[in-house]
Formats: C-alpha cells, sequence, structure tokens
C-alpha cells in the first residue's frame, strides 16, 4: 500500500498549550483523507507540519517517502497549500500573483504565464486576471488562492477549511474542483468542520479534537457510529410539536430531542425512515413549515464520540 | 478542466541555475509592484525629505553657516544620506506586516531558498532610495543646490548613498523579523536612527558640538557617509570616508544579513 503522505505521533507544544498530542495521518495515493475536527482542535498545526511550515516536537511525517524535516525543499517541490485565510498578495493582479508562483517554482517566464492564463480559465477568473486582489469577492479570493496551490501541478494538495464562509454555490464550486484533481491523480488532505464536506469529499475520515484522532474510517463507517442521519419537523402548530415528537420516537426508536424552539429531531438509521415519518405526519394532520434529512452536524459527531459537545471545554 | 493531468505547459519545471537569484529577483518585482501600487507608501522619500530640507535651510541657514545658499551646498548630500537610512525602516515595516500573512506561508512552503523572500523585499526597496535620491536632487536643484565636482562624482555619491543604505536595510530586516508588531519595528527604528543621522555634522559643523558629542560624531558610520556624498558632490576630502562608507557597508550587510535571515527561519 502506497501512501501519498503520512504521519505517526505528531506532537506539538506551545508552551503549556498542546495543540498536537500524538495524531497519525495517512492518505492512500489519490484519495481524499478528511480531517474533521472544531476549532483549535489541531488540523491547522498538523496541516502546517505537512507543509514543513511547523517543525513537529515529536513524531514523523512524509510525504512521498521524504521527511518533511530532513527533506523539506523536496518536500515542498510535491505538495500544494490553501489556507484557511486566502495566501494571496492583494496588490498583485490575479495574473502577477500565479505568474510569480510560477517563477518561484522555475517556470520559464512564457510558461508560467500559460500556466496562470489555463489557470485563471479553470477557476473562472479570467475576467478579474486584470485587477489587484483586494477587489476580488471573498469566493474569488479562495479560487485565486486554489489555483495558487496547483501552479506546481502538486502530487499532494492541502486543504485547510477551503471553504468556510463560503456560500453553498461557491462550496460546490470548490467541490468540484476537489473532486477533478483526485480524478486527475493528485492525493488531498482537506480539513473541514463539516461532517457533510467530509461525507462528500472524503475516501477515509480522520476525526481529532483536542490534538488527538478520535475516531478513523470511512465515511460510511463513521456514520454507523454516530448514528447516521437525522430527522428535523418544525410543525406549523406549536401545540402538536408533542405529536410530532411522539411520530419520531415511534419511528426511530429513539427519544426526540427539542435543539430550538418549536423544533423535534432524532437521530435514524434505516433509509425507509424519513418516508415512514411522512406518511405518519400525513395521516394524524400535523402540517409542518420545517421538514429534513441531514447528515449529523459536527457538533452531534462530536457528541457520540465523547459524549460532550464542541463548545464544552473541560478547561478554557 | 486542466488542472493535472493536461500538459499544455511543460508539467514541472527541471532544475535551472541560479535559483536565489531568479527567484530574489522575482519576489523584487512583487515589492516593485506592490511600491507602484501604493505610492503614498513613498511619501517618507519625497515629501518628507523636502520638508526638512526647507526647514533646516531657512531656519538654520544662516545662523550656522552666513547664508541659506553655503548652508544648502552642506545638507542637502547629508539629508540625502538622512533620508535613505530612514527609508530602509519602510523595508521592516513591510516585512513584519506580511510575514503574518498568509502570502508568506505560501513562500514558505515553496520549494525556494529561505533567504530568498527577505533579499527579493530588500532588492525590491531599492526603488525607495532612487526614488529619494532624485527627488532630493530636483528640489534642492531648485533651490538652488549646485554640484561643484562633476557629473561622474556626483553619481558616484548617490550610488554610495544608496548602496550605505541597502546594506542597512538588512538591521530594519532583522528588526522587522524580530518584533511583534510593525508599530514596534517603527519605535525601535526611529530609536537607533535619531542618534545616528542627527549625531552627525549633517546640520551643524562637527567643530561646534560639545566634546562628547564630537566623540560620538566622530565613530558615527553615518557620518562618514554623508563626509562622502559632501566630498563627491560639493568637494572636500572623498578617500577616507568613501574607503570607512565602504569599509561599513561590508561589515553591517555582514552582520545583520545572515542574523536577519536567521531569525526569519526561526519565526517560520
Amino acid at each position: 500500500m502506497s501512501y501519498a503522505f503520512e504521519a505517526e505521533g505528531l506532537v506539538k507544544r506551545y508552551g503549556k498549550t498542546t495543540a498536537l498530542a500524538g495524531v497519525d495521518l495517512a492518505a492512500r495515493t489519490g484519495t481524499v483523507l478528511g480531517v474533521l475536527g472544531p476549532n483549535g482542535a489541531g488540523k491547522t498545526t498538523a496541516v502546517r507540519i505537512l507543509a514543513t511550515l511547523l517543525r513537529p516536537d515529536e513524531g514523523r511525517a512524509a510525504v512521498g517517502g521524504l521527511d518533511v524535516v530532513k527533506h523539506a525543499a523536496e518536500v515542498r517541490g510535491l505538495i500544494g497549500l490553501t489556507g484557511q485565510y486566502a495566501s494571496v498578495d492583494e496588490d498583485l493582479t490575479g495574473t502577477q500573483n500565479l505568474v510569480l508562483i510560477g517563477r518561484l517554482l522555475n517556470l520559464r517566464t512564457a510558461d508560467a504565464k500559460a500556466r496562470a492564463a489555463e489557470l485563471l480559465a479553470d477557476f473562472d477568473l479570467v475576467e478579474a486576471a486584470g485587477r489587484p486582489a483586494k477587489t476580488y469577492s471573498g469566493g474569488m479570493r479562495r479560487r485565486l488562492d486554489l489555483a495558487a496551490s496547483l501552479v506546481g501541478r502538486p502530487d499532494v494538495i492541502y486543504l485547510d477549511e477551503p471553504t468556510t464562509g463560503l456560500d453553498p454555490a461557491k462550496r460546490d464550486d470548490i467541490w468540484h474542483v476537489v473532486r477533478t484533481l483526485v480524478a486527475d491523480g493528485a492525493t488531498v488532505l482537506l480539513t473541514t468542520q463539516y461532517l457533510e464536506e467530509a461525507d462528500a469529499l472524503a475516501d477515509e475520515i480522520s476525526v481529532i479534537d483536542h490534538g488527538r484522532v478520535i475516531a478513523h474510517g470511512t465515511p460510511a463507517s463513521l456514520k454507523s457510529v454516530v448514528g447516521g442521519q437525522t430527522i428535523l419537523v418544525r410543525p406549523a402548530d406549536h401545540d402538536r410539536l408533542s405529536d410530532a415528537a411522539a411520530v419520531l420516537a415511534a419511528v426511530s426508536g429513539h427519544q426526540p430531542e427539542s435543539p430550538s424552539r418549536g423544533v423535534v429531531t432524532v437521530p435514524v438509521d434505516g433509509d425507509t425512515a424519513f418516508t415512514e415519518v411522512v406518511k405518519r405526519l400525513d395521516v394524524l394532520g400535523i402540517s409542518v413549515t420545517e421538514l429534513s434529512l441531514r447528515l449529523p452536524s459536527l457538533d452531534e459527531v462530536f457528541f457520540s464520540l465523547t459524549g460532550r459537545h464542541t463548545g464544552t471545554e473541560e478547561a478554557a | 478542466m486542466t488542472l493535472i493531468a493536461e500538459r499544455t505547459v511543460p508539467a514541472r519545471a527541471g532544475h535551472r541555475p541560479f535559483g536565489l537569484a531568479r527567484h530574489s529577483l522575482a519576489l523584487a518585482r512583487r515589492s516593485l509592484i506592490k511600491t507602484v501600487r501604493t505610492p503614498e507608501q513613498l511619501l517618507d522619500v519625497t515629501l518628507q525629505p523636502v520638508i526638512f530640507v526647507v526647514l533646516f535651510v531657512y531656519l538654520l541657514g544662516g545662523a550656522v553657516a552666513g547664508s541659506t545658499h553655503d548652508y544648502l551646498q552642506q545638507l542637502l548630500p547629508a539629508i540625502m544620506v538622512q533620508t535613505t537610512v530612514f527609508g530602509g525602516m519602510a523595508t521592516g515595516v513591510n516585512l513584519n506586516t506580511d510575514i503574518g500573512k498568509g502570502v508568506f506561508d505560501r513562500f514558505r512552503s515553496l520549494p525556494i531558498g529561505r533567504s530568498a523572500p527577505l533579499i527579493g523585499s530588500v532588492l525590491g526597496d531599492l526603488i525607495r532610495y532612487v526614488v529619494a535620491v532624485v527627488s532630493l536632487l530636483l528640489f534642492g536643484t531648485l533651490m538652488g543646490f549646485r554640484v561643484e565636482t562633476g557629473l561622474l562624482p556626483a553619481l558616484a555619491a548617490c550610488l554610495l548613498v544608496i548602496l550605505f543604505a541597502f546594506c542597512l536595510s538588512w538591521a530594519f530586516v532583522l528588526v522587522g523579523m524580530l518584533a511583534r508588531q510593525p508599530g514596534a519595528v517603527q519605535g525601535i527604528g526611529f530609536l537607533a536612527l535619531f542618534p545616528l543621522t542627527f549625531g552627525t555634522s549633517m546640520i551643524a559643523p562637527a567643530e561646534t558640538l560639545p566634546s562628547w558629542l564630537r566623540s560620538w560624531v566622530e565613530v558615527n558610520p553615518v557620518t562618514h557617509v554623508m563626509n562622502a556624498a559632501r566630498g563627491l558632490m560639493v568637494g572636500g576630502p572623498v578617500a577616507g570616508p568613501v574607503l570607512w562608507t565602504l569599509l561599513w557597508s561590508a561589515l553591517i550587510v555582514a552582520v545583520f544579513a545572515p542574523l536577519a535571515v536567521r531569525a526569519y527561519r526561526r519565526r517560520a
């Protein structure tokens, strides 16, 4: 089995804070590893170590079989990095940003320009190519940033929360890019706070929390651990909330929760639960203003795995 | 999409020689573009020195030199030095601002020399010194300044001043790497630059100063640069001051450039 990148027992401390407390991550060539975790879990620290920007205090990491500390220069030739914040130069135009990266990657000027034009077309930035990046919208900046990390056609691409803060349509664009990259043979490490995103893109998911991997597996196996999907019902008539809750309890066999006013939710396992709920609501004449079937949120995943919510820290 | 598979452009450029030089120049071009996009950043090397010249010449000229013209002849070469030396502070401030931004993460994740982003910034900011020297010469000429030596010595004076400022800017790069905030870079910069630039014969002849201050003025490297610039532009001793300037420039860059690169690596 060949791994495009692998990390073993990564430890990183900042003073008294332990950002990583022994993290193992690995992805086979041509796959997507989703790293799922809340803010401050250590996702970015792990990515920065794999991208040679940080040295681990303990443990080792390798990209393409090359140690990230001992062979940092060679590793940098294999990777592309897109950070949480768009790491493009605001004063430079889209074209200038990409040509600069191309020049730094030893492309000849003509080739760097050709590659920049190619990427600008791929990322729908042709019209904005001549404008300084500071005039770009958030989504355009992300696309330019992503394009910048692909100038050198890297084998391994790190995407650190590439869709955080993007609206759904822009998010779909990024998802499409990730799928294209993998289809073309690249290996991707994607960090995210959304189970939905990891589920949509990743071949395997590592869930990390407080600097540790607390679960690892395929999206399907992980979802089975956390109880598959969740049905949410918001009755039009508040008084029928308890009736709706009874329906959910009967169908799922679990006790429904009411996470916010006027709404009941319950985790469901089977594929038929949703239609069953719809039928029973209809029979009872309960009209609804909202009815949805969704993947568990990150918070629910964490609750299932750790017994606590993401926001509750034992010591802040 | 042609993200990875299609190869209209060479997949990966092969190894090419002179990497550090090429990468540094590419990054210098980036600095240059940024300067051109935000010309207000050049105020400290255009308008500010002009104000100094006007103030000093008309406030002090009569008292110190007996006439504003004689004073201008002595002051302008010295102000050129002061302005370019101060001008280097912007390199440190900009780097300190830049390094916190994602774009430096990107540079660090590329297979380029660790010192390339620093060399690029310092080289790109050479434009600031050129702008300073040209604008002072233009304005000085309008006020009545005249080169008394010749075109070549005057040109040599300009180049020497720029060389010294370039070498000294590595000290600001170091401060830029060590300080936590851009404001701190400026604070430390001013603290060092006031004694360095005003503790010279710039405003008044060294002979008129109290002996303790004169001792400082005599060892201050900036004094040598100012004397060299005066010698080359309006006449006076040249060989000694020029030699001292070159020696100091070499010493300063030899000490501060490696320290700055090391600090950059640590910070990374």
